[in-house]
């Protein structure tokens, strides 16, 4: 995975507030920086906008049920003008959300940018290439449905970071994972995320999780209170 | 661009025939048509209404027959769900109930009808051995029975595959076996489990197919003439009657009984509405127990038993249908025909290729349509999040409330003052009057319901929205597009009257062909036609089944 | 082009009919037929017409063929499961505006949808006097001049007459234990529990069995053929009700439900679930038994002293597209190669607008019927049809019975 992963800008966040449009405040004027091969996480209990912050950054926030502003940059360019295809920012979810209707490979294809991989030939190869590199040589053509849990977050991951993403998202990934699963999963997550030095936010309930991601920690905790980062 | 004037663009192909049909059911119903001499506006036909023998048991029947149907349809269709969704019978039984899906409702009221009647299959197959019986016996009441119970059970066999239909495709949007599984580690039976935790869930996408159940149940006019009561028949069957009888006058109180339809489908849905938050409610204490005890399992296991019954009921009408279309003569009370005959069939061959020919092109083009206009409009209301507003969508479910007589008289003033009346063209528009709510309210949620963040990882990916629209969405929703594509095709297949009216009588489908000679009451023919109309809409919901098993039967996620 | 045509030919009808002397009138009119003949080559004419019978619809289909060989006119059958289809065409068409080219030329119309669409002025004509074959038709048969007590004056064509008649088994039922009147049908019923039915008043054939009871019932038919008012209505149909009263009991379910269509009322003779069916085609036995819906035993039986008659017509919408082509097929149903063809039970047993004395030796053989013919009535059994009453009557009847007998 090493080609492509020429370091990019750092994820900034400047002055984002988000406030449901039934009145309630979630996140208020959260500044935060994640520079390039380092994994930030945003803490807080079920359902106080950690999520909703993701949403933001990617491109998804839902505007019916919410108001936001402030900046969202990859170094200087601005994202939050920008329709979700064009930010690429990766994202993953607390489940592995494959396309159901396409074998690994079909997933892995669907990410990989044409502009880059032309051939079909080329796509191929560097899919079986990404595979193996996880220790999932031969899974090409194996039907998503029948993967294990670990082995469907890897291919998870594997199909966001051959988007090419500028930064990773990551939504409670682990949160489903049973323990010894989930750390080996976390190790994988993180290993391949600093060693393309992507900017990465966590969000996650879980301190064990904020702690292996080893960089800054945001706390929710409730509308309108943001505890300050600290290390 | 082009997808934000989508619902502009579906207003505009229904708001023509929509509004003015219902300008034509209710302004007739205030006494104003000046075709008939009618310029002011006058109670008059309310008088003439109310004063209608018999109307009082009329909207009785009207009411209860349509909210029995729809609670018993939606309670035995859960009933086979819960009871068969966790056994590998589900995609049998699935398959014996498509040609129920596909029979249109009039022919198989017509081999229901003649199974249960005193002089029916039934009673010919057990006499006059067993009971002794060489004429009918004259005390037995079943066809036509003054409450109703036989034109319920009618309906029934074409309504609870039709929602046990919707309950299956809806069921593909939400983890099924997830919650099944977690359901049945806290010691629930497999049918409680899934009444408990699978069904809450399912009902909210069923919803509007249920309503669909009760407005068509409740102004369902040929089924009702068939099975049902006569002394007075349903409000639908008075309006009918009154707007096809012989005096031109009874065309304003025809309109008044339209509108009053019309306004009785309504409150019923309110009704329905109403009471489903009490019964949330009761649904919730009941979980909230946690009692184990398999109450609802049997419950459930009896309405699949009854359901079950019911489709063997409605494949034998059909059977008793094919058998009558070879029959040369049958007298009770011979089980079998005395003689058989050919003739029919090979008289009828040459015609029924031109007529099945006219009838697939033009359901095929009506469901084009439908379905372009119906994906058009989901995805707009994602992208733009425009939610359509409750009077949007009225409008497109107006069609299905309005008894069709009523309704067709404006849509055919509409056609002929654009001059379209009699082209193929205006055939087609009329039956997407009909068939795009069908295919709208088959296909609108699970399409809500599709995980939004297959789309949101898609773009993430770098994926435009078209493609996300087309390499996500399509394939994902393949079986309940298709569903709905083979739903949208059974309804245009089926019309009768639009084909009529908008046709100007000059475009001859399968159904024009069926109907009209109907009329003539030969059993014989009446057999033949119900098998010709059978067919169309049967290789449609094949294929509807069969596409996404083939083009994804290597992925079980899709299964 | 249509319209002007029409035109130039309602003021040319209209002037003939002001100065009509017989013997120029005469030579004229042959003119103005070869004129209508010639423009109505290579017309289309859409012949509005129920088609719930196999056997209608092929005879009809040999029609049209038969107009293609002589006339050059296309017919195409509009196949209608109910007459008042095409009337709600017509009266949508009046709606919109549409004042020509309708897309009705020709539609086949019993006696109150015909009324309706005179009343309301939505019907071409008189055009009838026109036709060359109206000179064969019976005017001493009033139903072909006068139907429903209005005169047609020439709106319609006569094409095939209906009375009438009782059908049974004679199998099962002896023709002699049949009731001859009226109120014998009350010991009939009593002896015959539930098995004897009429359709729905709301249905056309079930209010002309109220109509045949009341016109043996009334104290003074007379009155039947004036439209009714409150009074004569009361004092007619009093006999009437009591008759009914004491005969509903004894009808299928006890008089509570009736067979929505006459069709279903058939259906339900041909099973044998009731003993004797009201119908309004004589021939009704015979095609049914040629068909094989009916045993070959079915027979038709008529009452003492008559049964009402009636004629049906063909009619042309006030704004049909194709006037010339549609009075050309109107006068072919009435040629008497078709009328006899039509008589035929294997066709559709539909008996004679003609009257057979002013036809020629070989055209009137053609109407012998066939030596093969079963069950098909002779024209003593059929007696003189009796009048039908004024449509008002039926009206009231039917509301009166719905508000003495709905649930």
């Amino acid at each position: 995975m090493s080609e492509g992963t020429a370091l990019r800008g750092a994820l900034v966040l400047e002055e984002v507030s988000i406030t449901s449009r039934v009145g309630a405040r979630l996140i208020d004027r959260l500044s935060l920086t994640v520079a390039p091969g380092t994994v930030a996480t945003v803490m807080g209990p079920s359902g106080i906008g950690k999520s909703t912050l993701l949403a933001y950054v990617a491109g998804f926030l839902d505007r019916r049920t919410f108001a936001a502003e402030g900046r969202v940059m990859i170094g200087k360019e601005r994202l939050d003008t920008l329709p979700a295809e064009a930010r690429h920012v990766g994202i993953l979810f607390q489940d592995p959300v494959l396309f159901p209707h396409l074998s690994v490979a079909g997933n892995l294809l669907f990410g990989l940018p044409r502009t880059r991989w032309r051939s079909r030939a080329q796509r191929r190869a560097r899919v079986s290439e990404v595979l193996a590199q996880a220790g999932l040589a031969g899974f090409e053509d194996r039907d998503p449905a029948t993967l294990s849990g670990g082995q469907k977050a890897r291919v998870s991951l594997l199909r966001t970071l051959l988007a090419e993403p500028r930064a990773l998202l990551l939504d409670e990934p682990f949160g489903k994972l049973d323990a010894p699963l989930r750390a080996e999963v976390r190790a994988f997550v993180f290993a391949h995320a600093r060693e393309r030095g992507l900017p990465t936010l966590l969000v996650t309930h879980d301190a064990e999780d904020a702690e292996a991601a080893g960089g800054p920690v945001v706390a929710l905790n409730g509308p309108g209170g943001v505890r300050p980062p600290c290390d | 661009m082009l997808l934000r004037l989508a619902p502009a663009a579906t207003l505009a192909v229904l708001a023509g025939p929509v509004v003015l049909g219902l300008a034509f059911t209710v302004l007739p119903a205030f006494g104003f048509l000046p075709a008939l001499g009618g310029t002011t506006f006058a109670l008059d036909p309310w008088r003439g209404l109310l004063a209608a023998p018999g109307l009082s048991t009329a909207l009785t029947l009207t009411v209860g027959t349509g909210l029995a149907t729809t609670l018993l349809a939606l309670a035995l269709a859960a009933g086979l769900c819960a009871a068969v969704a966790h056994r590998p019978g589900m995609a049998r039984l699935q398959r014996l109930m498509v040609p129920l899906l596909a029979s249109p409702p009039s022919g198989l009221a017509l081999g229901f009808a003649f199974l249960v009647m005193p002089s029916g299959w039934l009673v010919r197959l057990v006499s006059p051995w067993a009971t002794g019986w060489a004429v009918p016996p004259a005390g037995l009441v079943t066809v036509g029975d003054p409450l109703g119970i036989s034109l319920v059970a009618a309906l029934l066999i074409k309504e609870v595959p039709y929602l046990t239909l919707m309950l299956f495709a809806a069921s593909a949007t939400v983890p099924v076996e997830r919650l099944m599984a977690a359901a049945r580690a806290l010691g629930r039976d497999a049918a409680t489990a899934w009444v408990s935790v699978v069904f809450p869930q399912l009902y909210r996408q069923v919803r509007l197919p249920v309503f669909a159940v009760l407005a068509f149940s409740m102004s369902v006019v040929d089924v009702a003439i068939i099975v049902g009561p006569t002394n007075p028949p349903p409000l639908a069957v008075l309006a009918t009657r009154w707007f096809l009888g012989y005096d031109l006058a009874y065309f304003h109180t025809a309109a008044a009984a339209a509108t009053l339809q019309l306004v009785l489908v309504a409150l019923a849905i309110l009704l329905w509405l109403a009471l489903e938050r009490p019964v949330a409610a009761l649904g919730r204490r009941w979980l909230a127990r946690g009692s184990r005890s398999r109450a609802a399992g049997g419950a459930a296991g009896v309405a699949g038993a009854v359901a079950a019954l019911l489709i063997l009921l409605g494949l034998l009408s059909l059977l008793a249908m094919l058998v009558w279309s070879l029959a040369g003569s049958w007298r009770f009370p011979a089980a079998l025909p005395d003689s058989w005959q050919l003739w029919l069939w090979r008289g009828e061959a040459g015609d029924a290729a031109a007529l099945a020919s006219t009838s697939a092109g033009i359901g095929l083009a009506a469901v084009a349509v439908a379905l372009v206009l119906t994906l058009a409009c989901l995805e707009n209301e994602q992208r733009h999040g425009l939610h359509p507003g409750a009077a949007v969508q009225w409008l497109v479910y107006l069609p299905l409330i309005v008894p069709q007589i009523a309704f067709l008289f404006g849509v055919q003033v509409l056609l002929v003052r654009a001059g379209l009346d009699g082209t193929p063209l205006a055939v087609v528009w009329a039956h997407l009057v009909f068939v795009l709510p069908f295919v709208f309210l088959s296909l609108a949620d699970a399409y809500r319901a599709l995980d939004p963040r297959y789309a949101m990882t898609a773009a993430a990916m770098g994926a435009g929205r078209w493609q996300v629209f087309l390499t996500v969405k399509l394939p994902l929703l393949a079986r309940p597009i298709l569903i709905a594509a083979a739903v949208g095709f059974a309804v245009s297949i089926a019309q009768y009257l639009p084909t009529l009216f908008a046709g100007a009588g000059r475009v001859a489908t399968l159904t024009t062909e069926a109907v009209t000679l109907s009329s003539g009451g030969d059993r014989r023919i009446l057999g033949l036609v119900a098998v010709l109309q059978a067919a169309l809409p049967l290789a449609a919901y094949g294929l509807a089944l069969a596409l996404p098993f083939l083009a994804f039967r290597r992925f079980r996620g899709m299964a | 082009m249509n319209r002007s045509i029409a035109l130039a030919l309602a003021a040319g009808l209209s002037a003939l009919a002001t100065f009509l002397g017989p013997p120029a009138g005469a030579d004229e009119a042959k003119e103005a037929w070869q004129d209508i003949l010639a423009a109505a080559r290579g017309q289309s004419v859409y012949f509005n017409a129920w088609a719930g019978d196999p056997q209608t619809n092929a005879f009809i289909t040999w029609v049209g063929e038969l107009a293609r060989e002589r006339y050059g006119i296309d017919v195409r059958h509009v196949k209608l499961a109910d007459t008042a289809e095409a009337v709600t065409r017509i009266v949508a068409e009046k709606a919109a505006g549409r004042e020509t080219g309708g897309s009705v030329d020709l539609v086949w119309i019993n006696g109150p949808n015909l009324l309706s669409l005179k009343e309301k002025g939505l019907l071409f004509g008189p055009f009838v006097e026109k036709l060359p074959n109206w000179r064969h038709v019976d005017r001493t048969k009033p139903s072909n001049l006068t139907d429903f007590t209005i005169p047609v004056e020439g709106y319609a064509a006569p094409w095939r007459m209906a009375q009438v008649v009782f059908l049974y088994d004679s199998a099962r039922t002896p023709p002699a234990s049949l009731p001859g009147t009226i109120p014998a049908f009350l010991d009939w019923a009593r002896a015959h529990a539930g098995r004897l039915t009429h359709p729905h008043p709301r249905d056309f054939l079930g209010a002309t069995f109220l109509k045949q009871a009341l016109v043996e019932l009334a104290p003074d038919p007379a009155v039947l053929q004036q439209p009714a008012s409150e009074e004569t209505f009361a004092m007619a149909t009093a006999p009437l009700w009591a008759w009914y009263d004491a005969l509903r009991p004894h009808l299928w379910r006890g008089g509570e439900d009736f067979p929505a269509t006459g069709t279903a009322q058939l259906s339900m003779l041909a099973d044998g679930e009731i003993a004797l069916a009201i119908s309004f085609n004589p021939a009704d036995a015979a095609v049914g038994i040629r068909k094989g819906t009916l045993p070959q035993t079915a027979r038709v039986h008529v009452l003492d002293a008559g049964t009402i008659g009636n004629t049906s017509f063909v009619a042309i919408p006030f704004n049909a597209a194709h006037k010339e082509a549609a009075m050309v097929l109107a006068n072919l149903l009435m040629s008497p190669e078709v009328q006899a063809r039509a008589q035929d039970p294997a066709t559709i047993g539909a008996f004679t607008v003609l009257d057979l004395a002013s036809l020629s030796e070989a055209e009137r053989a053609r109407f012998t019927p066939p030596a093969d013919a079963v069950g098909l009535p002779d024209n003593a059994a059929l007696g003189t049809p009796l009048p039908e009453p004024h449509p008002s009557w039926m009206t009231r009847l039917v509301a009166e019975w719905e508000r003495r007998y709905t649930r």
